[in-house]
């Protein structure tokens, strides 16, 4: 059912049944590394382009999914999955060797949550009962297609971030109260924010007004309070964004210093391994949310969670042409049943 | 765009962002440009004294140098290690000769699994191509207006 | 003695122009693309007005190692080739006098991408 002006409620209230991660070297080499399934250490991960380490990394990603439930295959009715390349051709080859029904999505940075979304609106809609919603990114395809070469010698800037290697992936499945699992209560739909920021390097700007955007609307929509929330955890925005993001808020009398966090902040410990504004990509969020925000979820450290995952909407044809970087945020309230 | 419920308009918006971001540390910058950009410079000339010390002419010497230059660059970069050098020294290692050197080995490595002639061959000059482009045009010019003044 | 100032006015050339470099990538955030673009049309330029030659006169290698060295080639070429063939000059002179650098970095580059792969930083 729809709520207010952008925002979904989930009456069914779908499950997500289990998740899975799947990381890089320097995702593995950071803080949340024991929270990963699987970690590998060379970033071609034992193929020959980027591209297909992507993949297989997706692959990987699914594949251990379907084995901690365990199901196989067949038995999945959809999958929703995207990543930052033309045509998102990682996701294409993956799926190809998975077979199962396909949505291909793009939303930039802001994929997982999206096809977290979509997930759940099928599962509640009734069109499926196991969906698996994925996204993911890799540091050289995307660096490659959106920036410079990797070993031309340039110096990052401060505010530049970090494409995550990782992909992270999440079973949506029909809420039949066999045994208790983090629910999909909410999800709020973006609008296209663009504040005019043109610099490829601080992505975290270009977005935060997306992320303000979408937090105020949720909280309208469902006239909750900021601090009803646990955790309101956003994707990519990294350390300006986020800062950017608690000031604009606070202009407007809600107070998220206390419970926010970014998934780009989380992945690595940016002082030692010199990450600049943190960590960003699709596979940022997939990855933190479904190693380390659900393992929280479910030992019931937390218990109610606001995701919202920030995505830059360019491309490089468009920065040569002197655009502006529209800017989405998308958000999905997971909460534990009482 | 001006946003409503951000009650900022674009400039302002923009203005706010610079006054928050994390300035590049340029003191720091700049010292490590200046060290490393003026030791490149220092190998270039000690090659070239070098070769004149054996014999060749100034001219052959310094364009034996510059090759030189170039061939070191190109094998660090192939090893990984311009990159790394390039990391703290910024333009200290871009503006030498050598820079041009990795900008030119750089992208042929990266775009290698496209193949050989569109992958290698159209990609090697994705930066250096309008190096070539602006330098053979300025000077292109130049020598027109050269021309026209010897002329009267 | 003598040799020890010229390497210092080639440290210092050198260093500067690298230098000038640092400052318009932090200011303005200049791709490393636009940068050497930026050099190799000063340094024509500056050629072109006999101000690049005092420099060089100055700094030797200081000067002519950075890529603005490289603009300055190609202006000198081609004023040079005027002066001895005339009107052709214009169109021969650069590459010619540049022709060492520009082949050697085109084929050591060709090969070491050969025997090279890309990785993660």
């Amino acid at each position: 059912m729809k709520i207010g002006k952008q925002t979904l409620e989930f009456d069914k209230k779908p499950k997500i049944l289990n998740t899975s991660s799947v990381v890089g070297p320097k995702e593995a080499e950071g803080p949340l590394s024991i929270y990963f399934d699987k970690k590998f250490n060379d970033a071609l991960y034992e193929e020959t382009t980027f591209e297909k380490a992507e993949s297989k990394m997706i692959m990987t990603a699914v594949d251990t999914l379907l084995g901690k439930i365990p199901t196989d295959n067949s038995t999945i009715d959809y999958i929703f999955a995207g990543d930052l390349l033309n045509q998102c051709i990682a996701t294409g080859y993956a799926v190809r060797e998975l077979e199962m029904p396909f949505f291909g999505l793009y939303g930039a940075c802001s994929t997982f949550v999206e096809s977290l979304i979509l997930a759940s609106s099928f599962i509640n809609a009734n069109y499926g009962k196991k969906i698996i919603a994925t996204a993911s990114s890799h540091f050289c395809s995307s660096e490659r297609q959106f920036r410079l070469p990797l070993e031309q010698g340039t110096q990052r800037t401060p505010s530049q971030q970090w494409t995550v290697t990782a992909c992270g992936a999440a079973l949506v499945t029909k809420n039949d109260n066999s045994f208790k699992c983090p629910v999909v209560t909410y999800a709020t739909v973006g609008k296209i924010v663009d504040m005019g920021i043109k610099d490829i390097a601080n992505m975290g700007a270009a977005m935060a007004p997306a992320a303000f955007d979408t937090i105020i609307t949720h909280l309208e929509d469902t006239k909750r309070r900021p601090d009803y929330y646990d955790l309101i955890i956003t994707g990519d925005l990294g350390t300006l964004g986020s800062k950017i993001l608690i000031d604009l808020l606070a202009g407007h009398g809600i107070d998220i210093s206390t419970n926010h966090s970014d998934c780009g902040k989380l992945i690595f410990d940016i002082e030692a391994q010199d990450m600049h504004a943190g960590g960003s990509g699709c596979g940022c969020c997939a990855s933190v949310f479904s190693g380390y925000i659900y393992e929280l979820l479910k030992t019931k450290k937390i218990n109610k969670v606001l995701l919202i995952a920030t995505g830059a909407l360019m491309s490089p044809t468009s920065l040569g042409q002197g655009e502006s970087i529209p800017s989405i945020a998308h958000a999905i309230a997971i909460e534990n049943e009482v | 765009m001006n946003y409503t419920k951000l009650n900022m308009n674009e400039q302002e918006y923009s203005d706010y962002v610079d006054a928050h971001s994390k300035k590049s540390p340029i003191v720091k910058n700049c010292t490590l440009a200046f060290i490393v950009g003026g030791f490149i410079c220092i190998i270039g000339q000690i090659f070239t004294d070098i070769f004149q010390h054996y014999g060749l002419s100034f001219k052959t010497a310094s364009t034996y140098s510059t090759i030189l230059l170039v061939l070191i660059a190109a094998i660090l970069t192939a090893f990984k290690l311009y990159a790394k050098i390039g990391k703290f020294a910024g333009a200290g290692s871009i503006v030498p000769i050598t820079g041009f050197s990795n900008s030119i080995v750089s992208p042929a490595i990266e775009y290698k699994t496209e193949g050989v002639v569109l992958g290698i061959g159209a990609n090697m000059f994705k930066i250096a191509g309008p190096v070539l482009v602006y330098g053979i045009c300025t000077s292109t010019l130049i020598g027109i207006v050269y021309w026209l003044i010897k002329l009267i | 003695m003598d040799l020890i100032l010229t390497y210092l006015k080639v440290f210092v050339t050198g260093g500067l122009i690298c230098l000038i470099g640092q400052i318009l990538i932090d200011k303005t955030r200049l791709t490393p693309a636009r940068i050497l673009v930026t050099f190799v049309t000063a340094g024509a330029i500056l050629t072109g007005l006999g101000i690049y030659q005092y420099i060089v006169d100055f700094g030797s290698a200081g000067a002519t190692v950075p890529i603005s060295g490289f603009g300055y080639s190609l202006a000198k070429g081609v004023i040079q080739e005027i002066d001895k063939i005339g009107f052709l000059g214009i169109f021969t002179g650069g590459v010619k006098a540049t022709a060492a650098g520009i082949a050697a970095a085109v084929f050591f580059g060709y090969f070491c991408a050969l025997f090279s792969k890309s990785d993660i930083k």
